[in-house]
């Protein structure tokens, strides 16, 4: 009798192992691509993959694995996934954890973990997961009991992809991964303690309305809780009802269309003179999902300092944080936002939008052009001509950075993709393979340096292989680019420990002629499956943009460009904007 | 300034460690540390003595909020409500003297001596934090051998603060 009663518990729930849970789990959540990395520790789940219906993509490290998931979920809102085996292939992702943790990317890390009797005997390849990524996750699980695994997957989703995204390491034990269980994947999640359905108090948004009537020169302060929360389009009409100019944060870039008469580009440390401008004779400020990082307010005394500010964000938290609040507004950006567009009533700021314009007339981003020499500020916009602004531009961390943010009109929202909080060099390439999965059609271009290229570049042989082309820009200046401008800007031009190329070295310590391009990316980019060329003439900049766009191949274009430009404007940390430089001719 | 925050957790393993770990990587500091079950066995409650002015206190209220098994979090010190803390303190006697000294400070503060040897006195304290500091300073001029305290605990004493524990 007792038999039968198990057999037909079993045909409703099926007995299934750990590593089956797992893969199930995947599934269930909708995954589409699995980024990784296999190991000993994870063996068991990579033998249920074998049957899986969607994508295992194989880095070529698990830093790498990280950014292609982070990538993936940056260009859709989806939430990414990885998988990596215990002890290193853990610890490698760490990088890429707090990566994703500082911009609020959801994203699902599965780690292998030595068999639970064996955790705290320093076993081979053993390593305290849940410890060491406690702080750069916004939630970690070790699984004790298969029992417990499909609720911990459906946990681990829930908590990545809800209130502030974020990622969520799940450690599971080799043994574990072997057991078998019956039971089911929930169909809801319960979670006591969290809960992320924040419901936004009606009398806050009835004072951010009156706030707006009583002002007369507002400003939206746009940061990538705009993007996440998926409020562009409400944000849009916000501005134009109430004629509200708009700058936008590196994380905020493309959440509102900057071929906006509205748009004053991106605000802070590298911003646009109009961006910081406006924020600083503003007589109200609206933040809106950003969480005024150091790199945007620079000194806090001064920032803003004749406006009433408001704080729209998901995460309480971040209200007040840094700098002062006059109104916090606890919730989703868009359902706040659609319940303020219900009761704000149409407003005229024209004297104000004016004047920022003319600001914007003034001091649009500029650089020394030349005929001679690639300026790396000229490929940007080039990428941006070539592409007609499709591109989806995915950065590294550095000058090249700033670069791209300052000049290619961003003008839909997930198309620049970029390490804002962690500034994680290296993050450029594989995260810009991830989007290609995410979004095969999209032209993905990944701008680069030669030093953050070189911190993932194994990852391209994954775009070749299988068949996502990404167009990779290196901007070589033989420099480590943005140490070298601090250098010159405020250590008295003593450049150390920055020279990447071979060019800028005195004559005696260049190594023997032929080998000036050390490393060669052209050889580098051919020896992984990729297309590849060096270019040094303004005149071959765009053509070669073309033919590489156009190819759908996987192309690296190394441009040698002018070894010492810098980024202007610059606000120099921690001051005002009366500090700002401006050397662009 | 001291604040008492009462902090309600999933009873799960790993969960200290999560509280701790955040406090202490935000540059935070946590003078007194409490943890016990509630009568739901599987919730915890913290009890956190944290020095800091309004916005620090603010800033680790909403970071604890924010973990995923924090319940709840309180600052006791903005409501009405009861403090108590137990010490241990062993003091060295040299004499009868002073042992009757130390036995009198002790009586004054409804403290209770719970052994007697030779060379020392062990006194057990309870009360708010300012009887415990006042009791303290009290005793500095004595030798101190030893003092073990349990960190504060608290409760409201608002009826509507009392929440249930669900």
């Amino acid at each position: 009798m007792k038999k039968e009663i198990d057999k037909k518990c079993e045909k409703e729930h099926p007995l299934r192992s750990g590593a089956q849970c797992v893969v199930d789990g995947l599934i269930k959540e909708g995954c589409e691509v699995l980024f990784g990395y296999p190991g000993g520790a994870v063996l068991d789940i990579f033998n249920c993959l074998y049957d899986a219906p969607f994508h295992f993509v194989l880095s070529r490290h698990e830093q790498g694995a990280v950014h292609m998931a982070d990538g993936f979920a940056r260009a859709t809102g989806k939430t990414g996934c990885c998988l990596v085996t215990s002890g290193p292939g853990a610890t490698n992702t760490v990088t890429g954890l707090a990566t994703a943790y500082m911009d609020g990317v959801p994203l699902v890390c599965i780690t292998g973990q030595v068999p639970l009797s064996m955790i705290g005997n320093d076993a081979f390849q053993e390593a305290d997961v849940v410890g060491i990524t406690r702080p750069v996750t916004k939630h970690n699980f070790l699984v004790r009991s298969v029992d417990e695994l499909p609720g911990i997957i459906a946990q681990a989703f829930y908590i990545a992809s809800t209130g502030k995204p974020g990622p969520v390491v799940v450690d599971i034990p080799k043994d574990i991964q072997r057991q078998m269980t019956q039971e089911p994947i929930p169909e809801t999640v319960q979670m006591r303690a969290y809960k992320p359905h924040i419901e936004f108090k009606q009398a806050d948004v009835q004072a951010l309305a009156e706030m707006i009537g009583a002002s007369e020169r507002p400003v939206l302060y746009v940061g990538g809780g705009a993007i996440a929360g998926e409020a562009s389009a409400e944000l849009s009409q916000l501005a134009h009802r109430a004629e509200i100019p708009v700058c936008t944060t590196l994380m905020g870039m493309g959440a509102f269309p900057e071929d906006d008469p509205l748009a004053l580009s991106m605000l802070g440390m590298h911003g646009s003179v109009a961006a910081n401008y406006a924020v600083d004779k503003c007589d109200l400020l609206i933040s809106v999902g950003a969480r005024f990082d150091d790199r945007v307010t620079g000194k806090i005394s001064e920032f803003a300092k004749h406006a009433k500010v408001i704080h729209i964000d998901i995460d309480q938290s971040a209200i007040g944080k840094s700098v002062r609040c006059d109104l916090g507004v606890v919730g989703y950006i868009k359902p706040v936002l659609t319940a303020l567009l219900a009761i704000l009533p149409a407003k005229s700021h024209k004297e104000w939008v004016a004047r920022t314009q003319r600001w914007k007339d003034r001091f649009p981003f500029s650089y020394p052009a030349s005929d001679k020499v690639i300026m790396p500020q000229f490929v940007i916009e080039q990428i941006c001509e070539v592409s007609n602004g499709k591109a989806t531009i995915v950065t590294d961390v550095g000058q090249h950075q700033m670069w791209a943010a300052q000049h290619f009109s961003y003008t839909r929202p997930r198309s620049f993709l970029s390490s804002g909080g962690l500034g994680t060099m290296g993050f450029g390439l594989p995260a810009a393979i991830g989007a290609k999965f995410a979004c095969p059609d999209d032209l993905v271009v990944c701008v680069t340096g030669d030093g953050g290229i070189q911190m993932n570049f194994q990852e391209l042989v994954v775009a070749v292989e299988h068949k996502k082309p990404v167009v990779t820009v290196i901007l070589n200046n033989g420099y480590l680019g943005m140490v070298r401008q601090w250098q010159e800007m405020f250590y008295g031009n003593r450049y150390s420990g920055v020279m990447t190329g071979q060019s800028n070295r005195e004559r005696l310590e260049r190594i023997e002629l032929g080998k000036e391009f050390l490393p060669n990316f052209v050889m580098l980019a051919e020896a992984h499956g990729a297309c590849a060329v060096r270019i040094f003439k303004p005149e071959d900049v765009a053509p070669t943009l073309k033919t590489a766009f156009e190819s759908g191949k996987s192309w690296v274009i190394e441009c040698i460009v002018e070894p010492e430009a810098c980024v202007f404007p610059m606000i120099p940390p921690g001051h005002a904007v009366t500090a700002m430089i401006n050397r662009t001719v | 300034m001291n604040n008492i925050i009462n902090c309600l957790v999933e009873n799960e393993p790993g969960v200290l460690a999560r509280i701790v770990s955040m406090i202490s990587g935000r540059g935070y500091n946590i003078e007194t540390l409490n943890v016990a079950p509630t009568q739901d066995r599987k919730v915890s409650k913290m009890t956190m003595v944290v020095p800091g002015d309004a916005h620090i206190i603010e800033q680790v209220t909403h970071q604890l909020t924010k973990l995923v098994n924090v319940i709840e979090v309180v600052n006791m010190t903005n409501q009405r409500h009861m403090n108590r803390e137990l010490i241990l303190v062993r003091v060295a006697s040299r004499d009868h003297v002073n042992r009757s000294e130390i036995v009198d400070l002790a009586t004054l503060f409804n403290a209770k001596v719970i052994a007697v040897q030779e060379d020392s006195v062990t006194v057990q304290m309870v009360g708010n934090q300012d009887h415990v500091s006042d009791f303290l300073h009290l005793f500095e001029p004595y030798q101190i051998m030893d003092l073990s305290r349990s960190g504060v605990i608290a409760v409201g004493r608002e009826v509507a603060a009392a929440k249930p524990v669900s």
